[in-house]
């Protein structure tokens, strides 16, 4: 385990990692898949990645503030997959941003890993994807993919290696040597999410990251997402606006309303870990499609 | 295909050259013939139109000297004296090229070290932008002196002072469009560098550098041929040994107009030069990034 430690609680910081290593993330014992699919989550030492308590972001536009976020209260255990949906201007991308520590908060707190999101943002704990790819045009799709490891002075090699295997894990093997534009959208897309997850980050965030593709492609990515997320067990943060999208991937799904932006209902999965794309025509998948389309309706009134 | 485009671009290209060869040859006639007449034909006695054709054509001193007249001189000052004779004009080219090169080079350092404190401090902005705009109002033929005899007076000559004019030139397209582009970065860019807590530099070089190449290079050709007008300027007023300048000034003074036109074509080669080696270096580094 690599990064720039603080000085101050280096100590803290090993005995944390040791704990973490005892633990494995990205090893999900077989026997609790198979028992409870929240058996994970619930054990004792299942702990908080992201704690907001009566978080508040209000932005000072022209004419009168925006609440963009009003007093979330909310929690993400480590290992979880979580979608926040809700209709636009509702405040996902704030939150994101907040977590992230992109975006200030106006009052209340925010606590990533236990510490301020500038601290683990220092600590490198961010994976984020962009709505856009964000690839940099100068840059070979391996050396995109690169960046964030060089970043944070890995060796060449090793950055090299890392950047390829993630490459392969999103099926883009063999194309390490052409450029962004050469990419479709689609391709453009998996790329910062490999580039994003060479990182290792303790945490992923993607803000709409398919957005913009089509409906095939869409249902590859987010298949390709899903058994990423079952082989690594990642903590992931995941905006979107399609309720299929939201109740395929998560865990647990965070319905929020606008004006101001707040959270209405948060809904628990009860579909298994492993899943493909055929779960989408069972009666659990509909029940619970339909209660999270429930829940963005009520909100909206 | 390229076949056929090329044969479309020379035919006009071809004509227009041949109709500008034509008007220069009637210019030549009609601006050297009161000379030629007074001076050639008239002390002779009677003459005739060819004759005086022909004697416009050839001059000594010619109010302006025809295409082939300057060839020839050009010919001969590059190719009939040894490399190292103050009488090849290959050697006043190489002088003028050295002192433009270092003072572009100097340019391009100061400029871009200006632009990355005007673009990492808003302060440095203010201070610095208006007194930068304003040492481009200043025409180089006042400075050139001013700069040329304090250094003269240090114990500094040759090429340095003239690089140092060259420099003045240089460095100013070279802030504007370092400024520029090292601005160029989109938030969301800027963002994702942020959330991979780059530091300062690595931002600079891994973003900020990169993104501003394509502002820099068109910038680059303007500040070089910037350079070497101030070089020439330069050259001047210090009675310069060497250099097309020298070479310029030597060629008024005694009126001698062919050496004048001979220095300028030279000029003008040594500016296509230096802008294509501007442009070779663009290709290097930028040439296999395109654009989507
Ligand atoms: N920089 C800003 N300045 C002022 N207001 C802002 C700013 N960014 C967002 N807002 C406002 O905050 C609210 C929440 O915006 P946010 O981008 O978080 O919504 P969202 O849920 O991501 O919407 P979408 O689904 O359309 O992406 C909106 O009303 C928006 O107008
Ligand atoms: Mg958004």
């Amino acid at each position: 385990m690599k990064f720039a430690i603080g000085v101050l609680n280096l100590n803290h910081l090993v005995k944390k990692l040791t704990v973490q290593d005892a633990f494995p993330m990205n090893a999900p014992h077989p026997t609790e898949l198979q028992a409870s699919p929240h058996s994970a989550l619930e054990t004792p030492v299942a702990r908080p990645a992201v704690v907001a308590r009566k978080a508040s972001v209000i932005y000072q536009a022209a004419d009168r503030p925006v609440h963009a976020l009003s007093e979330i209260d909310f929690t993400i255990n480590r290992g979880e997959f979580v979608s926040l949906i809700g209709p636009s201007g509702c405040g996902k991308t704030t939150l994101l941003r907040v977590i992230a520590d992109l975006e200030p908060i106006t009052s209340g707190e925010v606590l990533v890993n236990g510490m301020t999101p500038s601290d683990a943002r220092e600590r490198r704990a961010y994976g984020y994807v962009f709505q856009a790819p964000a690839l940099f045009p100068w840059r070979t799709v391996l050396a995109n993919v690169m960046l964030p490891l060089q970043l944070i002075g890995r060796s060449k090699a090793e950055c090299e290696a890392i950047a390829r295997e993630q490459l392969g894990r999103v099926g883009l093997a063999g194309f390490e040597k052409k450029y962004p534009w050469q990419l479709s959208g689609g391709m453009q897309q998996r790329v910062s999410i490999a580039r994003a997850l060479g990182f290792e980050p303790k945490i992923l965030m993607m803000d709409e990251p398919f957005g913009a593709l089509d409906e095939i492609t869409r249902d590859k990515l987010n298949e390709q997402l899903q058994q990423l997320w079952l082989r690594e067990r990642r903590t992931v943060v995941f905006v979107t606006h399609s309720i299929a999208e939201a109740v395929y991937l998560s865990t647990r799904i965070v319905v929020m309303s606008p004006r101001p932006g707040r959270i209405v209902k948060v809904i628990e999965s009860p579909l298994p870990f492993e899943r493909d794309l055929s779960i989408r025509d069972t009666p659990e998948f509909t029940r619970l499609a339909q209660e999270v389309r429930e829940a963005l309706a009520e909100g909206h009134q | 295909m390229s076949q056929n485009r090329f044969q479309q671009h020379l035919v006009p290209v071809a004509t227009l050259l041949a109709v500008g060869l034509v008007l220069w040859y009637l210019l030549a006639i009609w601006l050297n013939a009161a000379g030629v007449i007074e001076r050639v034909l008239a002390p002779q006695g009677a003459w005739s139109w060819q004759e005086l054709v022909a004697a416009t054509f050839s001059m000594q001193r010619p109010v302006l000297p025809v295409p082939h007249q300057i060839a020839l001189d050009l010919w001969t000052s590059i190719f009939d004296a040894p490399l190292d004779s103050p009488r090849n004009l290959l050697l006043h080219a190489w002088v003028t090229a050295g002192a433009t090169l270092t003072g572009f080079l100097m340019g391009l350092v100061l400029g871009g070290l200006l632009a990355v404190c005007i673009v990492h401090s808003r302060t440095l902005d203010r201070a610095l932008m208006p007194w930068i705009v304003a040492s481009q109002s200043v025409p180089v033929l006042a400075i050139a002196p001013i700069v040329l005899i304090i250094l003269g007076s240090l114990g500094i000559t040759g090429m340095l002072p003239k690089a140092t004019i060259a420099m003045y030139l240089c460095f100013f397209p070279v802030t504007v469009a370092m400024v520029q582009g090292l601005r160029a970065p989109q938030r969301l860019e800027m963002e994702l560098i942020h959330t991979y807590s780059a530091s300062r530099i690595q931002t600079f070089f891994v973003l900020r550098l990169p993104s501003s190449l394509p502002f820099l290079f068109p910038s680059l050709r303007v500040a070089i041929a910037a350079g070497l007008a101030g070089t020439i300027v330069a050259e001047l007023p210090t009675g310069a040994q060497a250099g097309l300048g020298a070479r310029l000034l030597t060629g008024s003074y005694y009126g001698n107009t062919l050496q004048i036109w001979s220095a300028l074509i030279m000029a003008a080669l040594l500016g296509v030069v230096l802008t294509a080696l501007v442009a070779a270096v663009e290709y290097l580094i930028v040439g296999r990034r395109r654009q989507a």
